[in-house]
């Protein structure tokens, strides 16, 4: 025994509870506040993933959040470096990724005295935390880590905030840990009730026209086998939103793919000619309804969700459900009997023959045709992670994923710059798995200075810039809705996208022409040992379609580039 | 759960006259710092206006009760309080709209008024049930409760008397029988 044992600290307290919370990983970047917790991580098991930017951090944590389903942990220090984890925290709120940051603080004498970095970062993050925590003693802390990680994971889950003093990680801690959780008012939903179920099962009974409506819960749930097994039974067709890609093989025959602004025309054909909607944790977004008031009006609408707040927010289901998508359907299956849709699906496969995702060949290179081949060589089988913009759109599209957390995308916030950091985050999650950063020549530069950090782990990311030079999906709508009057989406004086990556150390490969693209995309899919980057220099002007104009009802579907002007979308975004 | 029909609710009709966009909600909360401004950024997000806010320890010390009186529509409402329940320091929040509660709201007034004018405002105030709290030679202080309808309309009358300050502490509740606050 040695006669020097010291007490534990604050801080050693709070890594070991993050042990014991199982985390393997931590996303962050220190400074003044946070010193004492970074020097608690010298002595753990835990390993460091030292970031160049708070923001990649927050979005790293996010995109291993999603790929494996455990928490994403960021540490980072007071004033800006918590204030820059806000967009990502937002990110994680809007599309409910389990993300725990933990922000340094100025010592707790100094809070409200503007103090050198000192910001009020609980008050700053209400808004984008599913809950947050001051800790103002130190012996909370092994009851508020608990709580955070419990919270952050449950439910519907969302990032969780704490931030702590440099005084409180700083000082003596003799806690005892803690197991148990009691929030009285925190309650997380499982089976739904019993008479709700049997209505529900009343209603499909009656339909003739089904359609399974999936989203980012039906994945979190890992509702994925009842979700095929439900459209089995019942022989209906499937369409999941943006987040919901994968949590039901969308190779899977009764899959129409995407609805929505940018989904395929036949899934919404199919949603706009349904009699029956049945809604699996997704929760009628805008970019999904287009006018709430005309988005399948006549159809019954079956809600099923885990957050009650979701119901009669958008629009007023028929019936809701709240309850866990994973048990509500296994809930559901052996209550109903397969429905007589041979007409139903027989219209579905027509519209899918007559209007099939398409793109031009020729005519130089179009990211489309990236992609497709992309989806081709990986077979649906890799973790795809998508930044915002039209590439996003066009990876959604043509990268068909086959099962839940492969596709990893920033959906409700549409965070620029999530992309990349999101598949470095994914491959520590998943390293056995092929991981593809699906990026635009826009989103990347804004956190492309995380190539450093991925070069350091050698993290086998493998990243795909689409770049047109554009911020290319505000120029489709100034060009399609304003005149093409360009305002503000040049990107001019880009860098070289192969050199820069050499800067960092990372190999670059270029695709200049339709010839290149299985060569250089095999090439990187052979790379191993750290990341590689592959730009496609695509064509400038190129457009998404599908395409509903915002806020205008499904029925008024681009399918084809139009001939006329168009008039403004009334939807705001 | 099966999702009310819009109406239902509007249907109770109040119990007493209250304004028809006016909202109670009673909220039982842990007592723990910042849970107010949770409560208060639910509001503001949807830009729906506070009237009035109390904030209370409740029985057991480690919770507090606040009864929210509140302005906008229905629909907003809903929303806003499935919002409020969903907070992690929320433990229950009730919409008492128009239900039988028991409600009750306290105010100060202060009167700078000349003697000539001083029986007035007793018979008024005796009218009322209020009360002389502070009677000095150039003002008066009155303290009355009752419902928020009963306060207006005795501040109503006091108005043309000299009335120069006014605190009211914003409606308090609480459910009738064995219900739920």
């Amino acid at each position: 025994m040695t006669a020097a044992a010291r007490p534990s600290t604050g801080a050693e307290v709070l890594i070991r509870c993050l042990e014991r919370e199982g985390v393997r990983y931590i996303f962050g970047l220190s400074g003044g506040a946070a010193i004492p917790i970074f020097d608690a991580l010298v002595d753990s098991k835990i390993e460091l993933i030292l970031v160049r930017h708070e923001q990649g951090a927050t979005h790293m944590a996010d995109g291993y959040a999603r790929a494996s389903g455990q928490p994403g942990v960021v540490l980072v220090t007071s004033g800006p470096g918590a204030t820059n984890t806000v967009t990502g925290l937002l990110t994680a709120q809007m599309d409910s990724s389990p993300v725990i940051v933990i922000t340094g603080q100025t010592n707790s004498e100094n809070l409200g005295k503007d103090a050198f970095q000192e910001a009020d970062v609980t008050g700053i993050t209400y808004p984008v935390v599913k809950h947050s925590y001051l800790v103002r003693d130190a012996a909370e802390i092994p009851r508020v880590v608990r709580e955070a990680f419990h919270i952050a994971t449950t439910g519907r889950p969302g990032p969780v905030l704490i931030d702590v003093p440099k005084d409180v990680s700083q000082g003596p801690c003799d806690a005892p840990f803690v197991d148990r959780v009691e929030l009285p008012g925190y309650h997380v939903p499982g089976a739904a009730a019993l008479e709700d179920v049997e209505s529900a099962a009343e209603l499909i009974a009656r339909s003739r026209r089904p359609v399974l409506y999936v989203g980012h819960g039906a994945v979190i749930s890992g509702a994925g086998k009842a979700v095929i097994a439900l459209a089995e039974k019942l022989r209906a067709p499937i369409v999941n939103t943006l987040l919901g890609k994968g949590a039901a093989d969308e190779m899977h025959p009764l899959h129409l793919g995407m609805l929505g602004m940018h989904g395929t025309a036949y899934a919404n054909k199919a949603v706009t000619s349904c009699d029956l909607i049945l809604a699996i944790g997704a929760r009628w977004d805008d970019r999904i309804t287009g006018k709430v008031d005309e988005f399948c009006p006549r159809a019954t609408k079956i809600h099923i969700d885990v957050d009650p707040a979701e119901f009669n927010k958008v629009l007023r289901p028929t019936l809701c459900l709240l309850g866990d998508a994973r048990i509500v359907l296994e809930q559901l299956l052996p209550l109903v009997e397969p429905l007589d849709t041979a007409e139903w699906l027989a219209q579905c496969k027509e519209w899918r023959r007559r209007h099939p995702l398409k793109y031009l060949k020729k005519g130089g290179l179009r990211a489309q045709h990236v992609l497709d081949r992309l989806d081709a060589l990986t077979e649906g089988r890799a973790v795809i992670t998508a930044d915002v913009g039209q590439h996003q759109m066009w990876a959604a599209q043509f990268c068909r994923t086959r099962e839940g957390r492969r596709w990893i995308t920033t959906g409700g916030a549409g965070t620029m710059g999530f992309g990349f950091p999101a598949a470095v985050g994914a491959w520590f999650a998943r390293p056995d798995q092929e991981v593809w950063a699906v990026v635009g020549d826009g989103g990347f530069q804004m956190t492309l200075c995380e190539l450093a950090t991925a070069a350091v782990k050698k993290a086998e990311v493998r990243i795909l810039v689409i770049n047109n030079n554009y911020l290319g999906m505000v120029r489709q709508w100034q060009e399609l809705f304003f005149e093409n009057r360009l305002s503000g989406v040049d990107l001019e004086g880009n860098p070289d996208f192969v050199k820069l990556a050499e800067a960092y150390g990372v190999p670059g490969l270029r695709i200049r022409r339709p010839g290149d693209i299985d060569r250089k995309l095999r090439e990187a899919r052979a790379h191993r040992g750290g990341p590689v980057l592959v730009v496609a220099e695509v064509v400038k002007e190129d457009n998404v379609f599908p395409m509903i104009p915002a806020g205008a009802p499904i029925a008024n579907m681009i399918i084809e580039p139009p001939k006329h002007r168009l008039e403004k979308p009334h939807g705001s975004t | 759960m099966a999702a009310p029909e819009p109406s239902a609710a509007a249907a109770a009709g109040p119990r007493r006259s209250q304004r028809s966009d006016v909202h109670t909600i009673s909220l039982y909360v842990n007592n723990k710092p910042g849970v107010l401004v949770r409560v208060a950024l639910v509001f503001a997000r949807r830009g729906y206006n506070i009237e009035s806010l109390v904030v209370s320890p409740a029985a057991r010390g480690d919770f507090s009760r606040m009864t929210i009186t509140c302005s906008g529509d229905r629909e907003t409402l809903e929303q806003i309080i499935k919002q409020l329940a969903k907070l992690v320091d929320v433990v229950h929040a009730i919409d008492h709209t128009g239900d039988d509660s028991y409600e009750t709201e306290i105010a100060l007034v202060k009167l700078e008024s000349r003697l000539d004018r001083r029986t007035e405002i007793l018979q008024i105030a005796e009218h009322y049930g209020a009360k002389v709290v502070d009677y000095g030679p150039e003002s008066l202080m009155l303290r009355v409760y009752g419902d928020s309808d009963k306060l207006d309309a005795f501040l109503a009358l006091l108005g043309p008397l000299g009335l120069s300050e006014l605190v009211r502490s914003g409606k308090i509740l609480m459910a009738r029988g064995l219900a739920e606050t």
